[in-house]
């Protein structure tokens, strides 16, 4: 396995390089956070919140770089596979189609880095009081989360992914939840400004572990850290199990469109 | 020994139904009416290992469903399938890894790299040590003479070059049996004919067999001693080609080029017409009056040209499915 995930990453990352511009381009359209970021120093600034202006230049900055790795866009690869025809090809080889968009991501992700450091070189040269480096252990658990948030990111569309068996527009299914998902991750505002009744809540759904929590531990705000991988590792589970149903179930209604 | 198993195969579709009109759109918005649509109507046969067998129908005629559930790409809806030892729809990984699938009109090389990048990644895929990769890379681009277009970017490649690639791709792991769905679709003549050398070749050196569709009648004449026949879903004919010709056109095509126009009249009583333009015209006579009616041709007319030929399959097959039986 460990020799078909290599060759698959290496080909799949030479496959990226080939869309050098397009990256750069995805890199930008995922700037949502630094926009927010201007509104919400502003907002510090003037008002009164549970965070500083720098803490939420910080926190933005870092909402930024989760994304560009907790982001995922299986579902829009499956659909047209299915559409197409092209996961016939998949299901034909004695190998789940997943692992090659697993690979895909990595490979995407590997494209990515060179220039999110340059972009992160370029804000901390810009915005000097923003600075600050986070030590070992929260870099070390920023980490782990990140995989741990990836894999749910990736669970969760995924999941949505197989209605593609069922219906023609799987990604229209998936609009709804992104909606839900822009508001209760942190994408547009961390949990620390919701009221406390409605962090209680979110906090035991998946969105917030998609953007807030990892992006959390890397600033270094108070989360309940251990709490929080507990209940990832359990909508992890959760998801894993549902797919490999729908999957199943996916399989049996497949009918191999356009081949 | 037969390697591929089929019994009473069926497959239903559920098909959506929509009236005309405004009221047919609501209707079909709030209540959606499916019927279901027969695409393969109780199918049996066998093949032995290391058979080539066509696979013929008009469009629509449940070809491609058949291969799909012949493949575990789709779920039978009643019926027994069995290829090399398992049922396809488990999908078992040993069973994948002695299939292949090539369709004509579907690619499955990375359009935007070499086709050998797509190659290592099945390598990988299918567990192909890199000697053995090598070995067999070396060979089948030999056979298929695409040695230099490997390193190509998939997009640059012609269409023959590229279905070439597409059939590399799909034989690197040795499949034992293999499936192909229009796989000169679109090629010229030249193309086409190294297509059906090297499926030859391939079949002759590992005992591959090979089931195969195909809308160029010269493919399953090059290719297929044996045919099956399929109209809207159900197998019509199960047998050799050469016997359904003679069945269904026991005759032969005589050409002939004439020093002077004849009327249409004097020239049937040689034998059925089948096409007339100025000079040239083309007989079909049967076998049993062959001889003599060529003799008779020769003795009473003035010929500037000869020959003699099958008739076109392509019609003789047009004609059947347009009957519907056999």
């Amino acid at each position: 396995m460990l020799n078909k995930a290599k060759t698959l990453v290496l080909i799949y990352y030479a496959y990226m390089l080939e869309y050098r511009a397009e990256i750069f381009l995805w890199i930008l359209s995922n700037s949502l956070p630094i926009i927010l970021m201007g509104i919400w120093m502003q907002a510090a600034s003037a008002g009164k919140f549970t965070l500083s202006s720098i803490e939420f230049a910080r926190y933005f900055f870092a909402v930024f770089l989760v994304r560009q790795i907790t982001n995922v866009w299986v579902i829009w690869e499956f659909e047209q596979e299915v559409l197409q025809g092209v996961l016939s090809f998949r299901l034909l080889q004695p190998l789940d189609p997943v692992w090659h968009y697993v690979s895909r991501h990595i490979s995407e992700k590997l494209t990515r880095f060179p220039l999110v450091v340059i972009l992160a070189g370029l804000f901390f040269g810009l915005y000097k009081e923003a600075r600050w480096l986070p030590s070992i252990t929260p870099i070390f658990c920023c980490v782990l989360t990140l995989i741990l948030s990836f894999t749910l990111s990736f669970l969760i569309q995924y999941n949505f992914s197989m209605f593609a068996f069922w219906i023609e527009r799987a990604t229209s299914v998936q609009e709804l939840w992104s909606l839900l998902q822009i508001f209760f991750s942190g994408l547009i505002a961390p949990l620390d400004v919701f009221p406390d009744s409605i962090r209680d809540v979110l906090i035991l759904t998946p969105f917030p572990y998609l953007v807030y929590f990892p992006a959390a531990i890397l600033v270094d705000l108070k989360i309940q850290l251990f709490k929080g991988w507990l209940i990832m590792i359990f909508w992890i589970i959760l998801c894993y199990t549902l797919n490999r149903w729908l999957w199943k179930k996916g399989l049996k209604h497949y009918s191999g469109m356009g081949a | 020994m037969n390697i591929i198993e089929v019994e009473n195969l069926a497959k239903l579709y559920p098909v959506a139904v929509k009236k005309q009109g405004l009221q047919g759109t609501l209707l079909h918005f709030f209540k959606r009416q499916y019927r279901d649509i027969k695409a393969v109507d109780n199918v049996s046969f066998n093949l032995k290992e290391g058979e080539i067998v066509g696979f013929l129908g008009p469009n629509g005629a449940g070809k491609t469903t058949t291969l799909k559930m012949l493949t575990g790409l789709i779920h039978p809806t009643s019926g027994k399938v069995n290829v090399a030892g398992y049922i396809p729809y488990h999908r078992q990984n040993e069973f994948l890894s002695k299939i292949s699938l090539v369709m004509g009109q579907k690619q499955q090389l990375i359009w935007d790299l070499p086709a050998l990048d797509s190659l290592r990644i099945n390598a990988a895929i299918y567990n192909i040590p890199e000697k053995i990769f090598q070995t067999r890379l070396s060979e089948l681009a030999s056979l298929l003479c695409i040695e230099e277009q490997l390193t190509q970017p998939v997009r640059k490649l012609s269409l023959g070059q590229r279905m070439k690639a597409e059939l590399l791709a799909a034989l690197i792991h040795h499949p034992k049996i293999l499936f192909l769905d229009e796989p000169t679709l679109g090629l010229d003549i030249n193309s086409q004919t190294a297509v059906r050398e090297f499926l030859k070749t391939y079949n002759q050196r590992y005992q591959a067999t090979i089931i195969l569709t195909s809308h160029y009648m010269a493919d399953i004449t090059a290719l297929c001693p044996r045919i099956l026949m399929i109209h809207q879903g159900a197998l019509i004919y199960d047998g050799k080609l050469d016997i359904l010709l003679k069945r269904f056109a026991p005759y032969r095509q005589v050409k002939v080029d004439l020093a002077n126009v004849i009327s249409r009249e004097q020239l049937e009583q040689y034998g059925q017409i089948y096409h007339i333009e100025g000079k040239e015209v083309s007989f079909n006579i049967p076998f049993e009056k062959l001889t003599s009616t060529i003799t008779r041709l020769f003795n009473e007319l003035d010929i500037l040209d000869f020959s003699v030929a099958d008739p076109p399959i392509e019609e003789i097959v047009s004609q059947l499915f347009s009957q519907g039986t056999v």
